[in-house]
């Protein structure tokens, strides 16, 4: 069905036609015998194409705008990045080392300040969303400082701990406290009132009712904030690091910036965005496995 | 005479923006041991509040509750709950559904084997021991239903009150859980209050069908004692003279007198 409808877009764009070519492949035989066997082509089809046609677009993209800007093409940053990811974990003082190197500290430092965003973000939720005179407590102080720029926290936390490490995680457990909180006490009080009148009849004990009905209950939306949080957390690393130095991603592309290595900083690009993504990912796969169906 | 359950001038008050909400008042009501009582009334007729105070949810605003002798004062587990949308915990199996109120209730002095032996007769009662390990969302609506039954029988309750069980079913599925609930009371003789709108469903359960007025400050406006023979089979009572007889009584209070003051 939608090989018929993809067939008049292929006479107009030219990008489309390879792909076509398969599309038609695929479903000729198809269609002769199994219908099963077609679908499946299709649904594979439909989810493979557009995406690679979009990589290709934007590939596109990218060498017309270096052409005219004189920023390094996909060509040459791709030869660069064959060079950087040949030694990723190599150390020539603390000033040089691997990208390798530079990924996992920015890692660490984001695991450690949303760590202790998780550790104390996801309790404090619980209280907010449990009782309302918390809730009414913590309303103004959330709503205030909430939309306050992650990194308008650093100087409070250069001045605070004298040093660069603990600032940068105090940025990050900051900014990536809220949508954990948030979330979290919004599952509480939206946990539905059957689930606790069977609490109530059956008299569970506090800790019944919080393993077996409160926390499965909150969990997805828990996880929902987990995953806002660790995404803010990671945009915010290279801005922090850029300004605190040290090693890590977002001071390596400052590095760079200053070497006027621009191939690098494209690299660095990609590595943020596809490291941000594999974490988004993985909060989802972890997600979905905890997910409930209500009916 | 004094009832397993009772209630003596039981009224319900809800405080609102615009000042105190009667709900219910002059309630008196006796239940006797194994005896099977319907509510029945047009919505807003505070007959799911009633059912809620005997219960122990909701807090009665005056009069005297008891059941068993004992004053009814918050939930316990000496009456069971069937709600009406199932209520069973979605991250959980069937079996753990009913384990959990099972543990509950006899963890104390029994073991894991025989908590578990309870759980599997219970599931079995309502005819679902071949359900047990699946996972709430895998199981029609009907079957959701009978593992709530399921659930607030195993705790071998007092009392078993039902909050209009069969509502959100459809017609073939709630004439077969009716006839089921029907054998399960007859051979576990459990004294049981349930909320309906079902004039056919009332009928054929009860012993008492109590009729409510309509709300606010809604009461007790009629109670119409159901003679008919145990046990009732629903093909034959169609054609029953007395049957039709009782149902169009409780038709006529429901469309003609339910709005007038008791």
């Amino acid at each position: 069905m939608s090989v018929v409808k993809l067939k008049p877009s292929a006479t107009q764009t030219s990008l489309l036609s390879p792909m076509l070519e398969v599309t038609a492949a695929v479903a000729i035989p198809a269609s002769a015998g199994k219908q099963r066997y077609r679908e499946a082509a299709i649904t594979l089809l439909n989810s493979v194409v557009p995406p690679a046609l979009g990589m290709l677009l934007f590939v596109l993209l990218w060498a017309q705008i270096a052409h005219l800007s004189g920023i390094p093409g996909p060509l040459k940053t791709w030869e660069a990045a064959k060079v950087l990811f040949s030694h990723p974990f190599y150390v020539k003082g603390p000033n040089d080392q691997g990208i390798g190197w530079n990924i996992l500290q920015s890692l660490s430092r984001v695991g450690l300040g949303f760590g202790l965003a998780a550790l104390i973000g996801i309790p404090l939720g619980f209280l907010i969303g449990r009782f309302g005179f918390m809730r009414r407590l913590s309303a103004p102080i959330i709503s205030l400082l909430r939309p306050v720029s992650p990194l308008a926290w650093l100087p409070i936390g250069l001045y605070v701990f004298k040093e660069a490490q603990p600032a940068a995680i105090w940025v990050i457990f900051i900014s990536s406290i809220w949508p954990i909180i948030i979330n979290t006490a919004t599952g509480v009080t939206h946990v539905p009132q059957d689930y606790l009148n069977i609490a109530r009849v059956l008299q569970l004990s506090e800790w019944k009712v919080f393993t077996r009905i409160l926390f499965p209950a909150v969990l997805p939306y828990m996880l929902t904030g987990i995953r806002l949080s660790i995404g803010v957390a990671w945009l915010v690393i290279v801005a922090a690091e850029m300004l605190t130095g040290g090693v890590g991603i977002g001071f390596w592309v400052w590095d760079e910036w200053n070497n006027l290595k621009v191939e690098h900083i494209i690299i660095a690009i990609f590595v943020v965005g596809i490291v941000g993504l594999l974490l988004e990912q993985a909060i989802l796969w972890a997600a979905k496995r905890f997910e409930y169906k209500e009916d | 005479m004094q009832g397993f359950v009772q209630l003596e001038n039981v009224q319900k008050t809800f405080r609102t923006k615009q000042g105190e909400f009667v709900a219910l008042r002059d309630i008196n009501l006796s239940v006797a041991q194994g005896e099977f009582v319907s509510l029945i009334g047009h919505s807003g007729c505070g007959k799911s509040t009633l059912l809620n105070l005997v219960a122990g949810l909701f807090d009665a605003s005056d009069g005297v509750m008891l059941c068993a002798g004992r004053e009814i004062a918050g939930p316990g587990p000496d009456r069971g709950v069937v709600f009406q949308n199932h209520s069973l915990l979605p991250w959980m199996s069937c079996q753990a559904n009913v384990y959990l109120a099972v543990e509950r209730v006899f963890g104390g002095n029994e073991s894991k084997l025989q908590l578990q032996q309870r759980v599997d007769a219970a599931l079995s009662l309502v005819g679902l021991t071949h359900a047990a390990r699946k996972m709430p969302h895998e199981i029609s609506g009907g079957m959701k239903q009978r593992v709530g039954i399921a659930r607030a029988l195993a705790i071998a309750p007092k009392v078993l009150l039902l909050d209009e069980p069969f509502g959100a079913l459809d017609a073939l599925t709630r004439a077969h859980l009716q006839d089921e609930l029907m054998r399960i009371v007859a051979a576990s003789g459990t004294t049981s209050i349930m909320v309906t709108h079902d004039v056919d469903e009332a009928v054929l359960l009860s012993d008492r069908i109590v009729m409510m007025t309509n709300g606010p400050a809604a009461t007790i406006g009629q109670i119409l004692p159901i003679d008919l023979p145990r046990p009732r089979n629903r093909l034959e009572l169609v054609a029953d003279p007395h049957f039709a007889q009782l149902r169009a009584e409780v038709l006529t209070f429901l469309y003609q007198r339910a709005g007038l003051a008791a």
